[in-house]
């Protein structure tokens, strides 16, 4: 479901109140605000810092594409599948132009697979992208997930997949819904094989992809103060008629309830993984 | 009937229920068992043994409750974690004895609330979707009513999916889809349409495998031939070696929607 619109400040309870009104007259697209400190920052000086909030430490979205850079070493990332597209399988109505619109933010899909070196050690990386429809898992997405590790199950490789979705691809219907069921059949194969999987919950992880393989990492990370949850806030607030406390189903959250190993920053992100991999007898030779 | 009058059909109140479905084919033999070990008995999963004809099967259902009174205590059958980890705990206990497992499903979806979520509604259902594919005894699920979303799928990884004529099956319900992607609930109907979530839809995208007719209470003719029809399927599944099993759900699912 896209319930979460890119770039809103992602508990609905925290109000985005007044604009800054000291902030001298630059270029818009030059300057972000931090939803959660209110700073304005300047957008390179936010990108350069991995797009976190060089005041607060907030974590902004980062779309496919940079986290993958972040992650993999200097040009070892080889994609698979890139041309593995979603279709309007069902002729749903407006599909066509949804899919079309989030496709000139630059994504191909919800989610990129590949292989890559991280410190030199070979690793299958799969990175969802919360800008192309919310990070939604529809057919195409569910299909590269299974078949990346499909191939880290063949290889005898670990997987690391950062996850990012309002849900599921409503614009699928049922084939949608299947993709959970693919995806965990393929995550149960490669873990049956002796297998590492880790998984990088990232802001939001919802839904079907909450009820699948983000919760099926043998080690589980979040990225600090992300939404992790099956049923996002606004509908919970529907059937239960009341607001939620405010801290409820972040990283934070989950980690103290026992759903997760661990919150790790954006920072210490690749060098954690690093560890986790060398821990588990993955080694290479850095570049 | 159009889309979205199967999706009132399958919500009607006065139509079976699990416990019916239970009743009906299993009579006497059936023996509850609760509890998931871990922290509660969710009563909107009900669960136990019983005889199909000679053989033992074990018996999970989504249960909405037959009158007010019952639909309270039954969550209205939209489960929590424990109901979940109650059904998979009898599918291992299932697995030890390989006896088959038969599931009914019928739910709106798994409970969104607070206690849901502190206590992993999400990881539950992925435990279940994970354990189902590589659990060594047949299993079939028949949609009964409603099959919304994850928390029907997490009772539904299955070697057969059966689903009653005028039972649905959908990733979200029509009017929360109408609301998401239309700002407008009153569009239901055309949701129901656009989603494609009748049984004949279905059967057509190769999600499931039989559609049955939709029996009456005390037709026991009816319900003794889908007795029949399920004792058949679980005697072909057991004459497959634990491989030939796995193998054949994992292609169930694999081949779902794959582009060409
Ligand atoms: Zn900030």
């Amino acid at each position: 479901m896209d319930l979460f619109a890119f770039r809103k400040p992602k508990n609905e309870l925290e109000s985005d109140e007044g604009e800054s009104k000291n902030v001298p007259f630059v270029p818009e697209e030059m300057w972000i605000k931090c939803p959660k400190c209110n700073t304005m920052l300047l957008t390179t000086d936010m990108e350069e810092n991995l797009h976190v909030c060089t005041k607060c430490n907030h974590h902004f979205r980062m779309n496919g594409r940079d986290r993958v850079e972040m992650l993999a070493d200097k040009d070892t990332f080889i994609e698979f599948d890139a041309d593995l597209v979603s279709h309007n399988i069902l002729d749903f109505p407006g599909y066509d132009q949804k899919l079309e619109k989030a496709r000139k933010t630059g994504a191909k899909e919800s989610v990129i697979c590949g292989e890559c070196k991280m410190n030199g050690i070979d690793t299958v990386l799969c990175v969802m992208d919360p800008t192309f429809m919310m990070g939604s898992m529809g057919v195409v997405t569910g299909e590269k997930i299974t078949r990346a590790f499909e191939y880290a199950t063949e290889n005898s490789m670990p997987i690391v997949v950062c996850t990012a979705a309002g849900g599921a691809r409503m614009q699928e219907g049922i084939l949608s819904l299947m993709q959970m069921a693919k995806t965990s059949g393929a995550v149960k194969r490669h873990s049956d094989a002796g297998n590492l999987y880790i998984t990088v919950l990232t802001d939001p992880t919802t839904g079907g992809v909450t009820a699948s393989f983000a919760m099926d990492g043998d080690i589980i990370l979040a990225e600090p103060d992300c939404l992790v949850a099956f049923a996002g806030p606004r509908v919970i607030e529907q059937t239960i008629r009341q607001k939620l406390p405010k801290d409820f189903q972040t990283a934070e959250f989950v980690l103290q309830k026992g759903f997760i190993d661990s919150v790790v920053s954006r920072n210490n992100l690749k060098s954690t993984l690093v560890k986790l991999l060398k821990l588990h007898g993955y080694s290479g030779e850095e570049a | 009937m159009t889309a979205y009058e199967k999706v009132m059909a399958a919500r009607d109140a006065n139509k079976l229920t699990s416990v019916d479905y239970i009743s009906h084919m299993f009579g006497d033999s059936f023996i509850e068992l609760h509890g998931d070990r871990r922290y509660a008995d969710d009563k909107a999963v009900v669960a136990g043994l019983a005889m199909l004809f000679d053989t033992p099967v074990t018996v999970i259902g989504i249960e909405k409750g037959r009158n007010t009174k019952e639909r309270v205590e039954r969550n209205f059958g939209q489960a929590h974690p424990e109901g979940y980890r109650k059904a998979l705990r009898l599918m291992k206990q299932a697995e030890k004895f390989r006896r088959p497992v038969l599931c009914l499903v019928d739910t709106s979806g798994a409970y969104p609330g607070i206690g849901a979520e502190e206590r992993g509604q999400g990881q539950a259902i992925a435990e279940n979707l994970m354990e189902m594919m590589t659990l060594k005894t047949p299993v079939l699920t028949v949609l009964i009513g409603e099959g919304g979303s994850g928390g029907a799928l997490a009772l539904a990884v299955s070697d057969e999916v059966w689903m009653l004529e005028n039972s649905v099956y959908s990733v979200i319900s029509p009017e929360g889809c109408a609301s998401i992607l239309w700002k407008d609930s009153s569009k239901a109907a055309e949701a129901a349409e656009a989603l494609k979530l009748t049984a004949q839809d279905l059967f057509d995208l190769g999600v499931i495998e039989r559609i049955i007719r939709q029996p009456k209470a005390g037709d026991q003719a009816m319900f003794e031939s889908l007795k029949m029809l399920i004792k058949r399927t679980f005697e072909k599944n057991l004459a497959l070696d634990d491989e030939e099993l796995l193998n054949a759900r994992y292609e169930r699912f694999r081949k779902i929607g794959i582009p060409d």
